[in-house]
């Protein structure tokens, strides 16, 4: 059953990169609770619009949760309350009427702010450039089933590459630690036998570029995996952890 | 038609017999040589599943790519969403399957409207696509014994679907962004995210260039090159309310055009039978819910009229699964087009279900009840969630409500066998391109053609356009490229000049809703004549009313939105067109006028086997329509049936 709710926003507003940014205050009247989260921002935003006042700036694409394009911090939590879900499938329905709701961008030194709910995560992009790789060109495969691959190995390295890059994970990190998105990519590697012949270069490499980009170290408070949408486990960090020792042992590159 | 106009469009197709086609053409095309290819700069705007995997390839051997997208990153395209899975005629079921078959498969689900040679070649292809896949790292599902598993979708009788669970595009996209990522690291490709492509810059004929607005800072930039490759995906954002990505558009294809590129087949649009039905006039998008589904789901309404009953209290003997009645050799399976037009027929006679009745059930309750809970979590998890997120409906235990909704394109810029452009140098791939799928898309194909022209088409094709044209050095300097920033900087201004009334999200919407109340599942002329002009006053009030905030020198979410808005108005008007002047119904084109007694298409074979590309005359002038005559010699011309 739909309801209407009646709500006061908090949105983190800022013209550009450098400038100074601050909170805003709007008031939304009747909203249904069938909306999406981003659905509610559209409605604000017609309003706005209606009123001469800039739209508020926020990055979406998919709106179902996959392409990892929309990045809200809602009330303190990296895509708001609900487990396992990103900003564009939370629903209003979560909410109460008369509720004050608080958004924000994400905040960490690797991720500067663009325009006011917008980041830029191109850091994530260069993580990747600097190993999450498999090195075979076009016209080099042999046929898929000459590489057998054990199922439970096959599903674990799945539940790893289904990380949607969003970000989530350092957002919620008090340290802005980059760690969870590093393990997920290195851990799907690690799993699959593709990944073997590049094991220690990918991990050193990737590590190396997470630490250049200025991401934190971890302190193994979980907050990553409380908030990612995708369920990506710290068990991942647990493998990368041990790829990197292994790396560092075997000394090879 | 006139012979003047059949000549005109010659889609180059190799001669000799269909399965040595590809082969003989491969062994004719130019070769750039190795020490040569560095020399030359290519630009590849997209990267999707057909954009990722070219720019990738092309940087593998040697070329310099750029590579542009409107995200803040290449591993966010539209393709990322793709959830059920990829074609590949490996036979590994040992079912019967061939390239023969996934040809005639997909040949008869385009309803006899596709380039013959164009989807013998998909078909060949496919299998290398796995293995590349594979060879990358992308996880897909696999059996006990290791190997690869597969799963059957609509439109055939083998099970010849690879994925990876119900997110196999984006396994498949970050297996090419992957690739597009080493290439980076390689300093092969340079990559230019958050910038959208304004402009296509042609200079004496040849595609040379782009021009494009940098999203963060609002610059116009251009960029040079040898070739152009268009993967910029499909147009069916057009209808506003679909299960595109937000910020998919045709305005990079819709630019080309109006550069020369003819369009063709904007009518063939797909309309999914299987998404989350529209709950308020907020929405924003609609989700899919992946063919996949219909494995297990069976579709059904009830036997009554107007039965307000809960599904549960609805007993067998009182359902009608009408899909399992009406085609009993493919049940629930059939091809997409047919699947919406009976949801569509069952909602209007009064049979549909929910609030407003605009909704059929499918239903997973016997399929649980055969293979347990957890064997269908394993394999749809996912979409079950994102479906309880979206209604608050728990579809393990109350049947899904679904109906069609606006899905992918088949039409597209017109490219010949060697997918390039009426413009020499610009080549279009994946989505983009209208070429392999005639009127009717195939589920699980999309994947595998974005695929293969990417990694297996245009790396030899473009080689061929490089090494066979003298081209001229050209810089951004060239006075062409100061003309099309020029007229891109004035088309920008002017749109923050109007400072109207209406916002430009009212304008899409009503686009939308004109589209698919008069373009949509069933279309007639007096309907479409009406669409032609109600978009055309629509047009007019865009550009006096619409009001768009902030400037051209900063991150402008609504001015972006408001430049692909203006193109689907024009674009819209030609679509319609397109779908008034083909007077037969054939795949997602269907014309209320020309129908069998069953409600199925009524093609005209005589006048309409033919492939129908859009000139630009002109601003204020009719568009042409040129002709490219269709030939089916391998695959007899028959009235398709999945009876
Ligand atoms: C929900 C959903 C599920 C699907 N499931 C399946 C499936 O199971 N199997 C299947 O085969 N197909 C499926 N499809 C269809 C398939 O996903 C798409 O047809 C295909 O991915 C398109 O790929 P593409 O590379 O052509 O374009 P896209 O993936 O759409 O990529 C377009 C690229 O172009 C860029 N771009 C666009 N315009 C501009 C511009 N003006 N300037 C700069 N860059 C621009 C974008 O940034 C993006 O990088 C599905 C589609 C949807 C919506
Ligand atoms: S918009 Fe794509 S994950 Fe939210």
């Amino acid at each position: 059953m739909s309801d209407k709710l009646n709500l006061t926003l908090k949105i983190w507003r800022q013209a550009s990169p450098g400038a100074a940014g601050e909170f805003k205050s709007y008031k939304l009247y009747d909203i249904s609770t069938d909306m999406s989260f981003l659905e509610m921002l559209d409605v604000l935003n017609e309003e706005l619009i209606q009123k001469n006042d800039e739209p508020v700036a926020f990055d979406h694409d998919c709106r179902e949760g996959i392409c990892g394009m929309c990045n809200l911090m809602i009330d303190g939590q990296a895509h708001g309350p609900d487990l396992e879900t990103t900003t564009c499938q939370l629903h209003m329905r979560r909410f109460r009427n008369g509720d004050t709701i608080v958004i924000e961008p994400w905040r960490a030194r690797a991720f500067p702010v663009l325009k006011d709910l917008i980041v830029d995560r191109s850091a994530f992009d260069r993580i990747m450039q600097a190993g999450g790789f498999v090195s075979v060109n076009t016209g080099n495969a042999p046929d898929g089933n000459a590489i057998l691959v054990d199922k439970d190995d096959a599903d674990q390295a799945m539940d790893a590459a289904t990380c949607i890059g969003c970000g989530a994970c350092v957002a919620a990190c008090k340290n802005a630690s980059a760690m969870l998105f590093v393990a997920a990519k290195v851990s799907q590697y690690a799993l699959l036998p593709q990944g073997r012949p590049e094991r220690t270069a990918r991990v050193q490499n990737m590590v190396a570029q997470m630490d250049q980009e200025g991401f934190g170290g971890c302190t193994n408070t979980n907050e990553c995996e409380a908030a990612c949408p995708a369920g990506i486990s710290v068990s991942n960090i647990a493998r990368l952890n041990r790829e990197y020792l292994r790396a560092t042992l075997t000394g090879a590159k | 038609m006139s012979t003047a106009q059949t000549a005109y469009l010659n889609g180059r197709v190799p001669d000799g017999p269909i399965a040595g086609k590809w082969e003989k053409c491969k062994n004719e095309m130019k070769l750039v040589s190795p020490s040569n290819k560095r020399k030359y700069d290519i630009i590849v705007v997209g990267t999707g599943l057909a954009g990722g995997a070219a720019a990738a390839s092309l940087a593998e051997l040697g070329y310099n790519v750029k590579s542009f997208c409107f995200q803040d990153s290449a591993r966010r395209a539209h393709s990322i969403a793709a959830q059920g899975g990829i074609n590949a005629a490996k036979n590994y079921q040992n079912d019967g399957d061939s390239v023969w078959r996934l040809f005639y498969d997909t040949v008869k689900g385009g309803d006899f409207r596709s380039r013959e040679a164009n989807v013998y070649r998909l078909a060949e292809v496919s299998a290398n696509i796995i293995d590349q896949c594979v060879a990358q790292g992308v996880p897909f599902a696999r059996e006990y014994g290791g190997v690869l598993a597969n799963r059957t979708f609509g439109g055939a009788l083998v099970s010849r679907t690879f994925y990876a669970r119900g997110q196999t595009g984006q396994q498949l996209l970050l297996g090419a962004y992957s690739a597009l990522m080493r290439q980076v690291h390689h300093g092969k490709v340079k990559l230019f995210t958050r910038r959208e492509m304004l402009d296509l810059v042609v200079v004496d004929g040849v595609a040379r260039g782009i021009v494009c607005r940098n999203l963060v800072n609002g610059q116009l930039e251009s960029y040079a090159a040898h070739a152009v490759l268009l993967c910029t995906g499909g147009y069916g954002n057009a209808y506003y309310l679909a299960t595109y990505a937000k910020g998919s558009n045709v305005t990079a294809a819709w630019r080309a055009y109006k550069r020369g590129a003819f369009f063709a087949n904007p009518c063939y649009t797909q309309i999914h039978p299987t998404c989350i039905p529209v709950t308020g006039d907020y929405q924003s998008k609609l989700t899919l819910m992946s063919e996949s589904l219909r494995n297990d789901g069976r579709v059904w309404v009830p036997l009554k009229k107007d039965d307000g009953r809960s599904p549960d209290q609805i007993p067998d003997g009182e359902r009608d699964y009408y899909l399992e009645r009406r085609y009993p050799t493919y049940g629930n399976m059939v091809a997409r087009d047919v699947a919406s037009r009976a949801a569509k027929e069952r909602c209007d006679s009064g049979f549909g279900v929910g609030s407003g009745g605009q909704a059929v059930f499918l239903d997973f309750a016997d399929a649980i009840k055969r293979d347990g809970e957890a064997t269908i979590r394993a394999k749809y998890g996912n979409l079950f969630h994102m479906y309880q997120k979206i209604t608050a409906e728990n579809p393990y235990q109350a049947p899904m409500r679904i109906y069609p909704a606006m899905h992918y394109t088949m039409g597209g810029l017109w490219v010949d066998y060697y997918l390039q452009s009426t413009i020499p140098g610009m080549f279009v791939l994946g989505e983009a391109n209208f070429s392999d799928h005639g009127s009717n898309r195939l589920g699980a194909s999309a994947l595998m053609q974005g695929l293969a022209d990417g990694y297996f088409m245009a790396p030899y094709t473009v080689g061929d356009h490089l090494a066979s044209r003298k081209l001229p050095a050209v810089t951004t300097d060239h006075p062409e490229f100061r003309r099309c920033i020029d007229e891109t900087r004035t088309r920008v201004e002017t749109m923050l000049k109007v400072n109207g009334r209406r916002s430009v999200d009212s304008f899409h919407r009503e686009l939308g809703k004109l589209l698919w109340d008069y373009c949509g599942m069933a279309r007639n002329a007096k309907g479409l004549e009406t669409a032609i002009q109600k978009i055309r006053g629509l047009r007019e009030e865009f550009w006096s009313n619409v009001r768009v905030l902030g400037s051209g020198n900063s991150l402008n979410q609504d001015l972006e939105h408001a430049g692909r808005v203006a193109d689907f108005l024009e674009f819209g008007e030609v679509l319609a067109r397109d779908a008034l002047a083909r007077n037969e119904s054939c795949g997602g084109h269907f014309r209320e006028e020309f129908q069998t007694p069953d409600n199925d298409t009524l093609r005209d074979d005589a006048n309409f086997c033919h492939v129908a590309a859009w000139e630009y005359a002109g601003a204020d002038k009719d568009p042409i329509r040129r002709v490219e005559p269709l030939e089916f010699k391998e695959v007899p011309l028959t009235q398709r049936s999945y009876k």
